[in-house]
């Protein structure tokens, strides 16, 4: 555990006492302090290309009076840096008079180890790993012209002070392993991307050779694409494979039942609460309670316990994610949902693993039922237009389907859809459903966050396919 | 306020010292501060208000060729010590890579041109709150308009570059940025577009009535939006999307991509990639200019380069460790570029909406859609449907697609640049792409 005040002139009393006094006639607030220490090991071109680690300590220090947030943070945990952010706070606040409000809820249950990742594999092995799988990578494809490997480890532990001194505190391990490989062959050049990880450490994720089996899968992409031709152009139906394509539901939905944007009005959702949003069948939650998952949190960032919260339940909009602020504007709780990328941001409600839960139907009945469209195995990145509902995400393996059967592979497209409408045009879910690797990052208003997603494999009735061939 | 340049200097000196004694051949250290103050608004009313005061120091120590690095926000001379003695330690145990070195003696930056790129002037939460309420009060004057989020901000920076070959310099930046963000609604849609400032100095940003009215109109100009078919069809970019298109070149002609062999542009150099009347600048010495700079962020000075004359790749965006691999010197590009621009075309914008008689026009892509790998390119796009050089009515869920090696020949340039961005585009046309659709 961090000792914030160890090396400080501000002690813990001191630090209780400017909160107090800053916070007294605010509605909610509190100081976040935030140490973390994080290395990236990366092998490219043959060779260990960047070695490097990071330390970063800051408190962030928030208070708010109805709907106005003011926030302040620094690097210096120092008495006259607390001042001055409380001085910046009181001046943007100079007419406050709410009630603070101290309510925070409790729970005993973790979802992680308190361990540091970082320290419990030695700089040599993880270079020994990263020269294996470039060794393994050019040996196994002659086509092979380029191997990029990378470890990402981190520790970050936070404590949030409240008002009257009440403090909660979290440790959070994170890893994550990616290989890359780029294929050429006759001139024609393909990348294969994939990736694991989460909150645990790195031998409980690369037990048993398991790096090999991430390689393979990365090689196995590009050599799909090698292959690929160019994909269709308009609109048709679309069967997604489980697992990682859930970022549709991220991007589609997810973004859209945000409590800001909800109180805001300014989301496609805003006024469809209790109303059917979706197809008959289709439930969707927001889980930050499965263990070691890249998007799980024993407490969000402002101190409340995370939970499976349920968004969609059989097609009809049950509930938003709500941070305090929110939730508090809405006359509604917390959901756990107030996250922050670090001590430099504001918190806001985010996902964290977001997931379609089973249907009946099996992925094969999905495919015989298409006469023309496209199968979608795997995705890059998406993003949403929360205001129109517009979202997009784009291919990384897809084929086509053509009465019936799978065909050619084809070329990454962007697919886009429409939001609020897409969960109508759902025609089957999957009977199997699958979590993703544990790669994901959510970006909202400049801060990324981890998280997850999950799905079956899904049958949707429409969807434009952006390729070239008309 | 910010540190100045002797904290700076003397946090810098420390860790090289530091590193000297410990063991380390060479090293680099990068010490920043920056402190950014904003407040924001919604609807008319205070929303946010925040401070943030960042201190950032970089290390990378090199044992001969093995070289590693260490960063960090927490300057206490106790955490120096201990990173600086686990950067050297790691230093030790990364295998060599004979391509690791720091920069070449006689390209570094041997003195700083004042760019007047700081701003002194420090504007007061109040003055920033009036600017805001101006702005608000002209872009709501229609009722279609049912939310409006805007924002100013203050930046100000300062930093210190030093090597262990005697290198050590640094300079003040400043930045006022404001930005309104509004959503307006009619019986068949909501849309959300925006309106955007930034400049060096307090006195060169928009006025905020200009920025409120202008941010309105374009977004009630979204509403009711149609979808079209699915065809092949002249492209129109607005300025803000065009900028992309170069930045994607920009990261094509890098020369790690380059030096890795994963970009479409590898081994084009001195050849003809766009159509002949392309001129591409990359020019750091810009007063004022948002990209500029005097050094890049190894210290190697940095001269005006013409990426492409003609049509002709001349050019890539070299560093130290990929220039080396590549056999050719940096060009200081580390960290990219400066102020990247096309040159000028030679037709009005008029004359560019009018050369085909229907074509789109495109103010918003959304996706990660550019492969440089591959050169594929396929992304969302909203924009408007133009006839005769018309906008006849907005289009959304559409997307756009085709392949960087086609497109770059096939780019026709108005002559409406404008320094709005670090990176910036006259209005682009581009013929023969695809539209997904219907």
């Amino acid at each position: 555990m961090s000792n914030f005040f160890e090396k400080s002139d501000l002690s813990r009393n001191d630090a209780e006492s400017i909160i107090s006094d800053t916070l007294q006639k605010c509605d909610d607030g509190e100081l976040y302090l935030e140490n973390s220490k994080s290395e990236s090991i990366l092998l490219d071109d043959n060779k260990i290309k960047n070695s490097s680690y990071s330390s970063d300590l800051g408190f962030g220090f928030r208070a708010i009076s109805d709907e106005i947030v003011a926030y302040s943070h620094s690097n210096e945990i120092s008495k006259n840096s607390l001042k001055q952010s409380s001085e910046n706070l009181k001046s943007t606040l100079k007419s406050a008079k709410g009630v603070y409000n101290h309510e925070i809820p409790k729970s005993n249950k973790k979802y992680y180890e308190n361990i540091n990742p970082i320290d419990q594999k030695t700089l040599n092995e993880k270079i020994e790993i990263l020269n294996n799988v470039n060794k393994y990578l050019r040996t196994k494809d002659n086509n092979v012209k380029q191997v990029t490997a990378n470890f990402l480890g981190e520790q970050k532990s936070i404590e949030i002070i409240r008002s009257g001194g009440e403090t909660l505190t979290d440790i959070r391990p994170l890893i994550r392993f990616n290989v890359t490989v780029m294929l050429e062959k006759n001139g024609r050049k393909e990348t294969g991307v994939y990736g694991i990880g989460g909150r645990n450490s790195y031998d409980s994720y690369l037990k048993d050779d398991n790096w090999k089996n991430v390689c393979d899968e990365a090689l196995r992409i590009a050599s799909v694409n090698l292959e690929s031709k160019p994909a269709p152009a308009g609109e048709m139906k679309v069967v997604l494979g489980p697992g990682w394509p859930a970022i549709l539901i991220h991007e589609a939905v997810g973004h859209g039942l945000e409590g800001d944007f909800n109180r805001k009005k300014t989301s496609a959702f805003h006024d469809l609460m209790g109303q059917k949003v979706a197809s008959e069948g289709v439930t969707i939650v927001d889980d930050g309670t499965i263990d070691n998952r890249r998007g799980s949190l024993t407490i969000d960032d402002e101190g409340t316990p995370t939970e499976k919260t349920v968004l969609i339940e059989n097609g009809i909009l049950k509930n938003f994610m709500q941070d305090r602020l929110n939730a508090r504007l809405m006359k509604t709780r917390s959901t756990g949902s107030g996250r922050r990328e670090n001590y430099r941001h504001i918190v806001l409600p985010r996902m964290r693993n977001t997931m379609m839960l089973n249907g009946n139907h099996t992925q094969d009945e999905m495919i015989k039922s298409v006469d023309k469209g496209i199968f979608a195995v795997s995705f890059g990145g998406g993003q949403v237009d929360i205001t129109s509902g517009k979202f997009v995400f784009n291919c990384t393996e897809a084929y086509e389907i053509i009465n019936g059967k799978i065909g050619s592979p084809i070329k990454g497209a962007t697919l886009i859809g429409d939001g609020p409408s897409i969960l109508k045009e759902v025609s089957m879910v999957g009977n199997d459903m699958m979590l993703d690797p544990g790669i994901g990052t959510c970006g909202k208003a400049g801060q990324g966050v981890p998280v997850g997603v999950a799905q079956p494999s899904i049958l949707i009735n429409k969807m434009t396919v952006g390729g070239t061939k008309l | 306020m910010i540190k100045n340049q002797e904290y700076l200097l003397e946090k810098a000196s420390y860790c090289l010292d530091l590193a000297k004694k410990l063991g380390a051949k060479d090293s680099t250290v990068i010490v920043s501060n920056s402190i950014s103050e904003s407040v924001n608004f919604r609807n008319k009313k205070l929303d946010e208000s925040n401070r943030s005061d960042n201190l950032a120091i970089g290390i990378t120590t090199y044992i001969g060729k093995k070289k590693s690095s260490i960063s960090s926000s927490n300057l206490l001379k106790e955490n120096l010590d201990t990173l600086i003695e686990k950067c050297i330690e790691t230093t030790k145990n990364t295998p060599e890579d004979e391509f690791n070195s720091l920069p070449d003696k006689d390209l570094l930056a041997k003195e700083i041109k004042d760019l007047n790129l700081y701003d002194d002037t420090h504007i007061k939460n109040e003055n920033k709150i009036e600017y805001l309420e101006k702005l608000e009060a002209s872009a709501t004057s229609d009722k279609k308009i049912v939310n409006t989020e805007s924002s100013f901000t203050e930046d100000k920076s300062n930093f210190i570059l030093a090597n262990s070959d005697g290198f050590s310099k640094g300079y003040k930046s400043s930045s006022f940025t404001a930005s309104s963000v509004i959503v307006a609604k009619d019986d068949q849609s909501m849309e959300r577009d925006y309106e955007y400032t930034s400049k060096c100095h307090l006195q060169d940003i928009n006025g905020a009535e200009e920025l409120g009215k202008s941010a309105a109109e374009q977004t009630i100009k979204k509403l009711s939006p149609k979808k079209i078919g699915s065809e092949k069809i002249a492209i129109i970019f607005d300025k803000r999307i065009a900028k992309g298109i170069l930045s994607t070149f920009a990261g094509a002609i890098s020369s790690s991509a380059i030096s890795r062999g994963t970009s479409f542009l590898k081994d084009q150099i001195n050849k003809k990639i766009f159509s002949d009347e392309i001129d591409i600048f990359d020019k750091p010495d810009i007063l004022k200019g948002l990209g500029s700079r005097s050094f890049d962020s190894e210290g190697v000075k940095t001269n005006t380069l013409k990426l492409v004359e003609q049509g002709v790749l001349k050019h890539y965006l070299i560093d130290t460790y990929n220039g080396k691999k590549l056999n050719l010197k940096s060009n200081g590009r580390c960290g990219g570029t400066s102020n990247l621009y096309f040159d000028n075309g030679n037709i009005s914008y008029k004359d560019l909406l009018n050369s085909n008689p229907r074509c789109l026009y495109i103010t918003e892509t959304i996706g990660h859609g550019s492969n440089i790998v591959t050169g594929d390119y396929s992304v969302g796009a909203n924009g408007f449907l133009i006839e005769n050089g018309d906008f006849k009515y907005p289009i959304n869920e559409i997307t756009i697609a085709g392949n960087f090696k086609d497109m770059f020949k096939n780019i026709t340039l108005a002559n409406d640049l404008e320094f709005k961005y670090a990176t910036n585009s006259p209005t682009m046309m581009i013929e023969g792409m695809v539209v997904a659709g219907k």
